[in-house]
C-alpha cells in the first residue's frame, strides 16, 4: 500500500507519524510531498519541525501542480492555508509584506535589526510576528488589531491556560485593538502608514487579515475538504484531508486532525479513534477564533477606485465594482488571470463583493509547460 | 478558412468587416494584426503552400511565401529544418470577451441576464418562468442552439478543445502560428487529433493549442489529450517546454458535418432565426455572419449569398 500526503507542515507531519507507525507492520511506504526546501510549513519554517519518522520517504521542493501524476492508494491532503490580503491605498508598494511573509522572509535571512516595523491586520498570528521580529532587533512601532477589546476579551475568557501563558509571553504594549491602517504613504518604498487617525512612520509594514485554506488542490480532485466523516475522509473514500485546508483552527488542530487521517488511512482506526475528544476541544477553539477575528466591514470600504485590486494583472478597484460575478471579472477585466490566479484577489474580491472562486484547472503553480507533455497513455 | 468557398467567401467578408472595424476598438479588445503563418513541415506541405497562394491571389487576398531561412527570420524559436510558410500577413486576433462587451455596447441593445431555455415561433422561454416575445428571433446559442429548438434539425456537434495558456514573454512568438499539417489532421471529421498552433495575446502571454475530440462534453482537462497536445507544440517549437504555463482551459466548438455554419430561417419555425455551429472559426466570421444574416432579414440583398448557409440544407 502507498500512503501519499501532501504538505509537511504541523497536519502533513502528524499524518506522515501516524500512518508510518499505523503500517510499520504492513510494509507499506509513507511518502510526504512539499513545495519548500524543508518541511515545517509555515509555521515551523527555519526551525521547531518535529524529526521526521523512519519509514517516511521525503519529497521536498515539490509542488503539486496537477494531480495526474499522483500515485497513491490512500492520499492525505494537508496542503495548509495562505496569508488573506486585503487591498488598501499603498498596498503594493514596496516595503509592505504579510505578515507571516515577512517572518519568513527573516527566517530567511532579511536584517531587520533596528528597522522601524508597523504589525497590521487580524488574529493571534500579529502577536507572535512582532514578537519574533523585536527579537531579531527589530523596532515595533505599533499592532493594530482590527478586531476590538470586546472580542478579543471574550475570546481570551474561552482560552486554555497554556493559551494565555503564550499570549502573556508574546504581549507587546503597542498593541492597538479596534486599529487598522487606512493607507501606506511612499513613493518607491513604504514611508508610514495611516491608522487609528495617526500616520506613523515606518520602513516595513507586516500585514495580515488571517488565513484562506489552501482548497485547490482538493477541488481538482473533486472532493470537499468541508465536508469530512470522522476519521478525516472526503467523500473519496482513498483521499483524506487535514489540517487548516479543512477550515483555520489552528496549529493544534492540524496536528490532531493530521494524527487521525494518518491513522485512518493506515487502517488503525481505534488509534484515531482516541484524537476524537481533542479534535472536538481545538475545534472549538476553532469556532471562537473565527468569532473573536471576523473581519469589520469597514474594511472592504479601504480601496480607492484607483487602488490596485489585482497585482499580477494590475487591475484596479473601480474596474471591477460593476461587474456581476467573478467569472464576469476575470474574463472582462483579465482579474485574477495571472501568475498567482487569483490566490491573491480571489478570497480578496469575495470579501469585497462577495464573489465565490469558480472552477480551478490546473496547473495550480506556474509550471514548465514540458511538464505537461510528460504524461502518457495516449488516448487512440 | 480555404476549406471551400462559401467558407472562404465568408471568412474574407468578416476579414474586411474586422479590418473596418479596428482602428476604433478599445485597447481591452487586442485587436492585433499579427498575420498568420501557415508552417510547412516538409516539400509536400511547401506545395500545398503554393496551391494556397494561388487559391488566395484568384480570389484578391494577397499572401507572401517564406523559404526556410526567411520563415527562420520571422519565427527564431521555431525548430531548424522547416520548410517553410505561406504569411497571410492581414490575419489578426482579438480577445472575444471584451470584443464582444465593445460590440454589445455599439448596437445599443438592451441585455437580459436571463438564460433561455426554449424558442418557440415569436417567443423565448426564460429559466425563470418569464417569456419574451419578438418579431424576429435568431438563435446565436453555439452548441446549445438545438436543445433551445428540439423541434428543429440542428446538425451541431460539440468538438471540444484544449488550451495550455503561459505567462508573459513578449516577443518568442510574433505571428499566428498554424501547421499546415492542421488540414490534413484537425479537420478530419471523426476522431481526435492535435495540431500546433500558437497564438501571442498582446500582452505577451502565448495561447498554446490545439485539439479536437468528438462525443467529450466534460469541461475537464483531459491530461493525456493536453500531453498529447503539448508534445506537438514543442515538436514544432521546442522552447515551449521552458516557458512557465499558468492556466489551462477546455472550451466546446460546434461542429457541423460540412464545416459550414448554419445561417438563416428555422426551418418550420417562422420568424426564428439561426446563427451558430461555426466550429473553430465563430470568432473571425462572426462579423460575416451578423451581417449576411441582418441583411436578409431586412430585405436587402447581402454581400455575399446566404444559400450556402442555410440550415436546412442538410435535409
Amino acid at each position: 500500500m502507498k500512503i501519499v500526503i501532501v504538505g509537511a507542515g504541523p497536519a502533513g507531519l502528524a499524518a506522515a507519524r501516524s500512518a508510518a507507525e499505523g503500517v510499520a507492520r504492513s510494509g507499506a511506504d509513507v511518502t510526504l510531498i512539499d513545495g519548500n526546501h524543508s518541511t515545517g510549513g509555515q509555521i515551523w519554517r527555519g526551525g521547531g519541525a518535529p524529526e521526521i519518522e523512519t519509514g517516511v520517504a521525503t519529497l521536498l521542493n515539490t509542488r503539486v501542480a496537477s494531480p495526474d501524476l499522483l500515485t497513491f492508494d490512500k492520499l492525505i491532503l494537508a496542503t495548509g492555508a495562505r496569508e488573506l490580503f486585503l487591498p488598501f491605498p499603498g498596498w503594493t508598494l514596496p516595503g509592505v509584506f504579510g505578515a507571516g511573509g515577512l517572518q519568513a522572509l527573516v527566517k530567511e535571512g532579511l536584517d531587520v535589526r533596528n528597522k522601524r516595523v508597523v504589525v497590521a491586520g487580524t488574529g493571534p498570528l500579529l502577536l507572535a510576528v512582532a514578537h519574533y521580529l523585536k527579537t531579531h532587533g527589530a523596532d515595533i512601532r505599533l499592532i493594530a488589531e482590527q478586531a476590538p477589546w470586546s472580542k478579543l476579551i471574550r475570546f481570551g475568557a474561552a482560552l486554555p491556560s497554556r493559551k494565555w501563558l503564550e499570549a502573556l509571553r508574546l504581549w507587546n504594549p503597542c498593541f492597538s485593538p479596534s486599529t487598522w491602517v487606512t493607507e501606506a504613504q511612499g513613493t518607491t518604498h513604504v514611508k508610514s502608514v495611516s491608522a487609528g487617525g495617526k500616520k506613523i512612520p515606518c520602513d516595513y509594514l507586516a500585514i495580515g487579515y488571517g488565513l484562506v485554506p489552501n482548497t485547490e488542490l482538493p477541488q481538482l480532485m473533486k472532493v470537499d475538504p468541508c465536508a469530512l466523516d470522522e476519521y478525516q475522509r472526503t467523500s473519496n473514500p482513498a483521499i483524506f484531508c487535514a489540517g487548516e485546508v479543512t477550515g483555520i483552527g489552528g496549529v493544534d488542530l492540524s496536528i490532531v486532525e493530521g494524527s487521525i487521517a494518518g491513522y485512518a488511512a493506515a487502517g488503525d482506526v481505534e488509534k484515531a479513534r482516541a484524537f476524537f475528544v481533542q479534535r472536538d476541544r481545538w475545534k472549538r477553539f476553532g469556532t471562537a477564533l473565527a468569532e473573536a477575528f471576523a473581519l469589520r466591514p469597514e474594511l472592504a470600504q479601504l480601496a480607492r477606485p484607483d487602488t490596485f485590486v489585482c497585482r499580477c494583472e494590475d487591475v484596479t478597484y473601480q474596474e471591477l465594482v460593476a461587474k456581476a460575478s467573478w467569472r464576469e471579472a476575470k474574463i472582462h477585466s483579465r482579474c485574477g488571470m495571472g501568475p498567482c490566479q487569483g490566490r491573491v484577489c480571489g478570497p480578496a474580491v469575495e470579501f469585497l463583493f462577495g464573489w465565490k472562486p469558480d472552477s480551478v484547472r490546473p496547473p495550480l503553480f506556474p509550471t514548465p509547460s514540458g511538464s505537461f507533455s510528460m504524461i502518457g497513455n495516449e488516448p487512440q | 478558412m480555404d476549406d471551400s468557398e462559401a467558407q472562404f467567401a465568408l471568412t474574407r467578408l468578416s476579414r474586411e468587416l474586422w479590418m473596418e472595424l479596428s482602428p476604433d476598438l478599445p485597447r481591452s479588445v487586442e485587436y492585433e494584426a499579427c498575420g498568420t503563418l501557415w508552417v510547412a513541415a516538409d516539400e509536400e506541405e511547401m506545395r500545398e503552400v503554393r496551391r494556397k497562394q494561388e487559391f488566395y491571389a484568384s480570389r484578391g487576398v494577397s499572401t507572401q511565401i517564406l523559404d526556410a531561412l526567411q520563415l527562420r527570420e520571422a519565427e527564431p524559436n521555431l525548430r531548424d529544418g522547416l520548410a517553410g510558410a505561406l504569411l497571410v500577413n492581414q490575419d489578426s486576433v482579438v480577445y472575444p470577451p471584451c470584443a464582444a462587451v465593445e460590440l454589445i455596447a455599439r448596437s445599443g441593445a438592451t441585455v437580459l441576464r436571463a438564460r433561455s431555455v426554449g424558442i418557440e415561433s415569436q417567443k423565448v422561454m426564460l429559466a425563470n418562468g418569464e417569456s419574451l416575445e419578438a418579431g424576429v428571433i435568431i438563435n446565436a446559442a453555439g452548441i446549445h442552439a438545438g436543445a433551445l429548438m428540439p423541434s428543429v434539425s440542428v446538425p451541431i456537434a460539440p468538438r471540444k478543445g484544449h488550451l495550455l495558456i503561459t505567462d508573459r514573454y513578449p516577443g518568442f512568438v510574433r505571428h499566428q502560428l498554424v501547421e499546415l499539417g492542421y488540414l490534413k489532421s484537425a479537420h478530419s471529421t471523426t476522431g481526435s487529433s492535435v495540431a500546433f498552433n500558437v497564438q501571442p495575446r498582446r500582452t505577451g502571454q502565448l495561447l498554446i493549442g490545439s485539439s479536437r475530440q468528438f462525443g467529450v462534453n466534460s469541461p475537464d482537462i483531459d491530461a493525456p489529450m493536453m500531453a498529447r497536445m503539448l508534445r506537438r507544440a514543442t515538436d514544432f517549437m521546442p522552447g515551449i517546454a521552458r516557458l512557465s504555463a499558468i492556466r489551462s482551459w477546455t472550451g466546446v466548438r460546434a461542429a457541423t458535418p460540412d464545416k459550414l455554419p448554419l445561417i438563416g430561417p428555422c426551418p418550420g419555425l417562422p420568424h426564428a432565426f439561426i446563427a451558430a455551429g461555426h466550429e473553430g472559426l465563430g470568432i473571425t466570421t462572426s462579423l460575416g455572419t451578423a451581417r449576411i444574416l441582418t441583411d436578409h432579414i431586412v430585405g436587402k440583398t447581402p454581400p455575399i449569398p446566404l444559400s450556402p448557409y442555410l440550415p436546412d440544407r442538410h435535409a
